[in-house]
């Protein structure tokens, strides 16, 4: 049985709109204008228990608005929204006990505190029980190696080591489902990682469902079996990845070291993408012609000193989804 | 610990580490008690007709409103304001309390941490220095410490409106702004309500503003007998319910209509 499951949700918003300059302000405050978004153009699905979505879109898609939604924050004008059998909007107090949330832009601890001090606060707010509490916390904590955080006013804290705070933050309650909206803007590498392990491992040990939303395709790559794209409101496309890369793009990328610098290469089943230096790059359709075939009949026109073949990069088959919706 | 003690604890410390707002507005608060007494005393002196307080009351009276001058709802929750600014707001939303009562509490923590700062030593000061006297019997004593109470929640009634007003207009400069005019003057926080024309008095002691200062001021001066301790503190408390009523559904509407700041 799904554990969320969501049908054809709209949410429209109001923005007011003011002419530009002097006038325009002050006919503002004669007469407003409003411009109506629709953020959420009856967008559906249902999610497993345990399951890892990616959920993504270009900017102003309605990610975060889905997130917000579903997460009993905002309100949608109508549609079907079911998680564990609660309406997130109608019953927040309850719903919101379950789940956990991090928004990559934002903090949950409070910036004067800290860290440990934001955590018993939400020990206390959440009602966990104690001994309970600190088992979950020394194991989060050591994971995600926090220890020597503990002590530091958040606002003294670096993006990573913030992030990794209020993933903790977000868990301490043992929620089942965690959403998870752009955690990884602004990480540096290492933190990337180690974000990206620690949420693999949390999902499979412990069955966790989560949705995350991001723009690094790497994030969707590394995590996710399924990723649902959004754009303009409306759900696009749902699946795993591999469907995502056979129905948008199932050509490969052979990427050619030559002996020689600046060599012309033409074949009638691929073309050229880049040219640099001793590197050529040609994408070919598989299906056309065989790797090998294509691979010998360049190499017979001149030494190569070493190749590979790739998928094209998911940004990629997304730009081009995008493209395809004209978004 | 439940939630919303957890949440008051916390703000209530987070707000004591003010120390220089407090100072601050102790020196203005004296400065202005200074104020208004030489005020009253050059009317006192100027005028031979019958005033319905005396000199040491109407005293005694203004150093009181200095002293609980921050226990009156005459601003918003900084916090609370640049939640609603940035977006931050949403988080609040995600925690398993009710959003009302949560910032109710929040609205005790930042009526009672400024005053307890502030209201000791300058009402010491005040005592040994400036005429301020004791309440006139252990009744009103009494009295004035129960109205204080009903006019600590009266005034949370208060800001919690103001703070979810700030939904709508996000910077609330315009509430901060008529919201301490307004407060100042019709509970008596400026000039006592027994100065006021009769007609003004009538509207003004319905209104609940008064149930803030004028109530718990005048019965610790025995100027209201403690024996109206009941009828005033039913005023208190009906206004206190009836605004929670109306910040609730306020809060319920805004929610419906919410857009979040910054994505």
């Amino acid at each position: 049985m799904p554990q969320i499951v969501v049908e054809n949700l709209i949410k429209t918003y109001r923005i007011p709109e003011r002419r530009p300059g002097i006038w325009g302000a002050l006919v503002g405050v004669a007469k407003r204008t409003y411009r109506t978004v629709q953020a959420l153009d009856g967008v559906s699905f249902s999610i497993e228990p345990g399951e890892l979505v990616g959920y993504i879109g270009p900017n102003g898609a309605g990610k975060s608005t889905t997130i917000k939604v579903i997460s009993g924050i905002l309100n949608p004008d109508s549609g079907v929204c079911e998680i564990d059998g609660l309406v997130p909007w109608e019953n927040r107090v309850a719903h919101v006990k379950r789940i956990g949330v991090v928004f990559g832009q934002r903090t949950q601890l409070w910036w004067d505190l800290p860290v440990i001090e934001s955590f018993d606060l939400l020990r206390d707010i959440y009602g966990v029980d104690k001994d309970e509490y600190l088992e979950t916390k020394n194991e989060l904590v050591e994971r995600l190696d926090i220890e020597d955080l503990l002590d530091v006013p958040v606002r003294l804290l670096s993006l990573g080591q913030r992030m990794r705070c209020d993933l903790v933050a977000a868990l301490l309650h043992k929620p089942s489902i965690l959403f998870l909206d752009e955690p990884t803007v602004g990480l540096d590498s290492v933190s990337k990682l180690a974000f990206r392990d620690f949420i693999r491992d949390f999902n499979k040990e412990r069955g966790l469902t989560v949705i995350l939303t991001t723009h690094d395709m790497d994030d969707i790559e590394a995590l996710c079996n399924r990723v649902m794209v959004i754009g303009n409101g409306q759900i696009l496309s749902d699946g795993p990845l591999d469907e995502l890369r056979n129905r948008f793009g199932q050509e490969r990328l052979l990427t050619v070291d030559f002996v020689e610098e600046n060599v012309h290469i033409s074949d009638p089943n691929a073309t050229v993408v880049e040219q640099s230096g001793h590197r050529t790059k040609l994408r070919f359709n598989p299906n056309d012609v065989p790797a090998s075939d294509l691979i010998s009949r360049v190499a017979a026109q001149h030494p190569l000193r070493d190749l590979f073949v790739e998928n094209p990069p998911i940004e990629e088959i997304i730009a081009r989804i995008y493209k395809e919706n004209q978004l | 610990m439940s939630g919303y003690q957890a949440l008051v604890s916390a703000r209530f410390r987070a707000l004591l580490q003010y120390r220089s707002a407090a100072i601050a507005g102790f020196t203005t608060q004296i400065f202005f008690g200074l104020v208004f007494v030489m005020v009253f005393e050059a009317f006192f002196r100027s005028s031979t007709a019958f005033q319905p307080m005396t000199l040491p009351e109407v005293t005694t009276y203004i150093w009181l409103g200095q002293a609980f001058l921050v226990l009156q709802p005459w601003n918003v929750d900084r916090e609370l304001q640049t939640m609603v600014r940035s977006g931050g707001v949403t988080y609040e939303l995600l925690r398993p309390l009710d959003l009302y009562f949560a910032w109710f509490t929040r609205a005790i923590a930042l009526r009672t941490a400024p005053t307890l700062l502030r209201s000791a030593p300058l009402l010491t000061l005040a005592a040994l220095f400036m005429g301020f006297q004791a309440p006139e019997s252990w009744a009103a004593g009494i009295a004035f410490a129960i109205t204080m109470f009903g006019a600590l929640l009266l005034s949370c009634a208060i800001t919690n409106p103001l703070s979810i007003s700030l939904m709508w207009t996000i910077s609330g400069e315009g509430v901060t702004g008529f919201a301490p005019a307004i407060v100042m003057t019709l509970s008596g926080m400026i000039v006592p309500i027994p100065f006021f024309p009769d007609w003004a008095q009538t509207i003004v002691r319905i209104l609940p503003f008064s149930g803030l200062v004028d109530t718990p001021y005048r019965l610790y001066l025995g100027h209201l007998p403690a024996s109206d301790l009941p009828i005033l503190l039913a005023h208190q408390l009906l206004w206190t319910l009836a605004l929670i009523f109306l910040g609730r559904w306020m809060l319920s509407r805004a929610l419906k209509r919410m857009t979040v700041q910054g994505g």
